[in-house]
């Protein structure tokens, strides 16, 4: 492969900053909405004593699974030794600790008490998987700073591949922690199934590179820099793979589930009854967020259309979004078998009369905060790479071609 | 070079300066310490000790009475309110935070922030 | 009201404690007789454990005089909805220690009454996931949030399989002294943990039940009354499948 060359984003002035201008705005609103449910409290919120974790919650967790899966394409080219995702590796790198720092955000905002961070980072409690979590994201960002360093400079080229691995192991640690965390919750149906973790790492897979890929691809546009179709061919591949595992992954969390007559309530639930957990479910996860993206992806003659592809990429990513909403905010919903064999005709807490499902209606303000993440997220990915050198300077079929 | 020189020490006489004002900031005005405080001779602790130490006896002590359940000691919370409370005109208590009160005549002087009073009672209450 | 069932248990332990003095005297016991107003001044330890037995045949129908005196001791039913809230929403939010749940049987149609807080488990899973450790068991059995180090994370509202806990919504205005609250922070209930450590040897749901279905005492010891009812009847942990040996135990269901 002919030696690559990295520059900063290079479009014009004014288009940058208005660019900037118009991500900032969404910002600061974001930043408005969150004081004022920092102030007020979390009644101006949707969220209550059933549904406790809410939108910024799904914001949140789908932005750091989509994080350490944006690792992926720097971990294809170092760990596995695949010469042409090589020149890809800075911007996964930067768009790991972008997304993570973006979803990390929106999660401490929410917190009932955000001000007592430095407590959640100096009082540990060991067998709780958000205490690992909190070193794990943290450190993360340590370590994939340190790899980007070892790209960067060139005298410490060496040891990226080194750093490489153990970037890629921390991250598939990570997201084992952030599935676990419903991973690990014995009390609700909807969660407590060894599968959820390695569920996480199938997602990260796909939202994490599909994530990449737009952001590749606008950057390049903009800038007038050519993605050649071979570069384009083996992303997109991957894409495709990755979402027909995620598919393969929710087919046996269900067909499980579906075999044991206890899960029943609950599958009917997400499968036919549920409303708009339905609705996201089918509509989203499965139908917007799968099987249209699959279609695209392995068709002989759309797989080769760059706005297709690109279509693909951002349903898959709202797909994304639905299944977050599903697990998260479905899982809550449903309420908890606590006397099996009998119906709750009364109840003093919402505790699913006569199988009610618990309501959640989701604010503005909390809709404002998760993007307020994702629009830092990508803010901080655009001034990054105007800044230093992340982007390379052409992926040509030339130029990444191996065997040159 | 001069200029910096003579800025810093300047400085320097303003940080150490502001430290004696500090000592003397409660000074013997007329200030009520408190309905209860007034009346008696010596407070938990000398009240130079307590100036600077009371945080940390009511930190230590929280713990102490949360995970422990030690609740005969001079440190909690709920005495110094007790103490230092005022009563207004109408005999109905003042929140101890509450502007020109104990708490806030230093600590809004000092700029530090008590979130104490985020959760905990702010008058004196009776005993069930 | 509570002095006489106070002093009815006081006598009822002397005789107790005087018939197992002639083999072995459980110190525990000989504390429970000689109990007095005072603040503790040691701390607890785990020769004692905190459970309760409710008898669901004697919870009367409608009744909730157990969850009002819970609301009042701890201050719950000061808290005012915030300007702006919807009754409906504000329900919703706001903290509730105790509830009063009604069952009916699949099968034969049976209904039951009963009510339910937080179990005081063993193993509690609020524990487990709690990252800061503000969740804890103390020594004596007691699960309870230590305000000072909890962040608001809800990740034990989320883990609790009896769904206990609750989270403050709101700023609040009147901050009882027996149980402090802010806005950003879970609770649940406590078994009334300011009365055990003053001194006291009851809760206040136990008080309030005129129907006596509510038992509380030391499981430690074999002649608490809790122990006694519990040798007696046939009783149930709640979700027993999940094997956290609970604190609270249920007779008639």
């Amino acid at each position: 492969m002919k030696k690559m060359t990295f520059t900063e984003w290079g479009i014009s002035s004014t288009r940058y900053w208005g660019i900037l201008a118009v991500i900032g705005a969404i910002i600061g609103v974001a930043g408005l909405a969150t004081l004022y449910m920092e102030h007020e409290g979390h009644w101006v919120t949707g969220m209550n004593n059933q549904v406790v974790w809410g939108l910024p919650h799904v914001f949140a967790i789908f932005l750091i699974v989509a994080a350490s899966g944006a690792l992926n394409v720097a971990s294809i080219g170092s760990v596995f030794a695949k010469k042409p995702y090589k020149p890809l590796a800075r911007l996964s790198g930067l768009m790991a600790i972008t997304l993570l720092v973006g979803g990390l955000l929106v999660l401490v905002l929410d917190l009932g008490q955000p001000a007592r961070l430095i407590v959640a980072m100096t009082q540990y409690n060991f067998k709780s998987i958000f205490a690992w979590n909190v070193l794990l994201y943290v450190g993360f960002l340590g370590v994939v700073a340190v790899y980007l360093f070892t790209m960067m400079e060139r005298k410490a080229n060496q040891h990226s591949s080194k750093v490489g691995l153990v970037a890629f192991v921390w991250r598939l640690i990570l997201t084992t922690g952030t599935g676990s965390i419903f991973g690990f919750i014995v009390a609700r149906q909807g969660y407590d199934a060894a599968l959820m973790a390695p569920m996480f790492i199938i997602m990260s897979f796909a939202y994490g590179l599909a994530f990449y890929m737009l952001m590749l691809m606008f950057t390049f546009n903009a800038d007038g820099r050519e993605l050649g179709d071979k570069m384009f061919a083996r992303l997109r591949s991957l894409l495709g793979i990755f979402t027909a595992a995620i598919f393969y992954f929710v087919l046996v969390y269900h067909l499980t589930n579906l075999y044991g007559t206890e899960n029943h309530s609950y599958e009917a639930f997400i499968l036919m009854n549920g409303g708009i957990y339905t609705q996201l479910f089918w509509g989203g996860w499965i139908l917007a967020g799968l099987l249209i993206p699959m279609l695209i992806l392995f068709h002989p003659s759309l797989k080769n259309s760059r706005s297709a592809v690109t279509a693909a990429a951002l349903l898959i990513i709202l797909g994304g979004f639905a299944a977050m909403y599903v697990i998260v905010i479905g899982g809550q919903a449903f309420p908890m078998a606590m006397f099996p064999s009998h119906t709750i005709i009364e109840s003093g807490f919402y505790d699913g009369v006569n199988g009610a499902v618990a309501t959640y209606v989701p604010t503005l303000a909390e809709f404002m905060l998760g993007l307020g993440g994702l629009a830092v997220a990508v803010i901080a990915t655009l001034i990054a790479v105007r800044v230093l050198p992340f982007l390379p300077a052409t992926l040509s079929d030339e130029a990444t071609d191996p065997h040159h | 070079m001069k200029k910096i020189g003579t800025s810093l020490i300047l400085f320097a006489v303003a940080v150490l300066l502001s430290f004696g004002v500090t000592a003397h900031a409660k000074k013997d005005d007329g200030h009520s310490l408190g309905y209860k405080a007034d009346k008696s001779d010596a407070c938990v602790a000398p009240t130079s000790f307590m100036r600077r130490n009371h945080f940390e006896l009511i930190k230590h002590q929280r713990d102490i009475t949360v995970r422990e359940g030690i609740r005969h000691t001079d440190n909690d919370l709920a005495g110094c309110v007790d103490c230092h409370a005022n009563k207004d005109d109408a005999g109905k208590f003042i929140p101890v935070n509450a502007e020109g009160q104990f708490c806030a005549d230093c600590h809004q002087y000092t700029g530090t922030t008590m979130s104490c009073f985020s959760c905990h009672s702010t008058v004196p209450q009776a005993e069930k | 009201m509570s002095e006489m069932i106070d002093q009815k248990r006081r006598e009822f332990l002397s005789v107790a404690s005087k018939a197992a003095a002639a083999t072995v005297v459980a110190p525990g016991v000989f504390l429970h007789s000689m109990a007095d107003a005072a603040p503790r001044k040691e701390a607890v330890t785990d020769a004692v454990r905190y459970g309760m037995l409710i008898d669901t045949s004697k919870c009367a129908d409608g009744c909730t005089d157990c969850v009002n005196a819970c609301d009042s001791e701890n201050g719950l039913d000061m808290l005012v909805k915030p300007e702006g809230a919807s009754d409906e929403a504000w329900d919703k939010q706001r903290p509730r220690w105790m509830r009063s749940v009604k069952i009916q049987d699949n099968l034969t149609g049976k209904v039951s009454n009963l009510p339910m807080m937080c179990q005081h488990c063993e193993h509690p899973p609020c524990v487990d996931v709690c990252p800061t450790t503000a969740s804890f068991r103390r020594a004596d059995g007691i699960v309870m949030v230590d305000r000072h180090a909890c962040i608001g994370c809800r990740y034990c509202m989320m883990a609790c399989p009896y769904k206990a806990r609750s989270f403050i919504h709101e700023n609040v205005q009147f901050k009882p002294t027996a149980a402090p609250r802010g806005k950003g922070c879970v609770e649940s209930c406590n078994f009334c943990v300011h009365r055990l450590d003053n001194g006291g040897t009851t809760t206040a749901c136990q008080d309030a039940c005129k129907h006596e279905a509510i038992v509380f005492g030391d499981l430690k010891d074999p002649n608490s009354a809790v122990s006694q009812a519990l040798a007696k009847a046939q009783t149930t942990q709640l979700r027993a499948d999940l094997k956290l040996n609970t604190g609270v135990r249920y007779s008639g269901i």
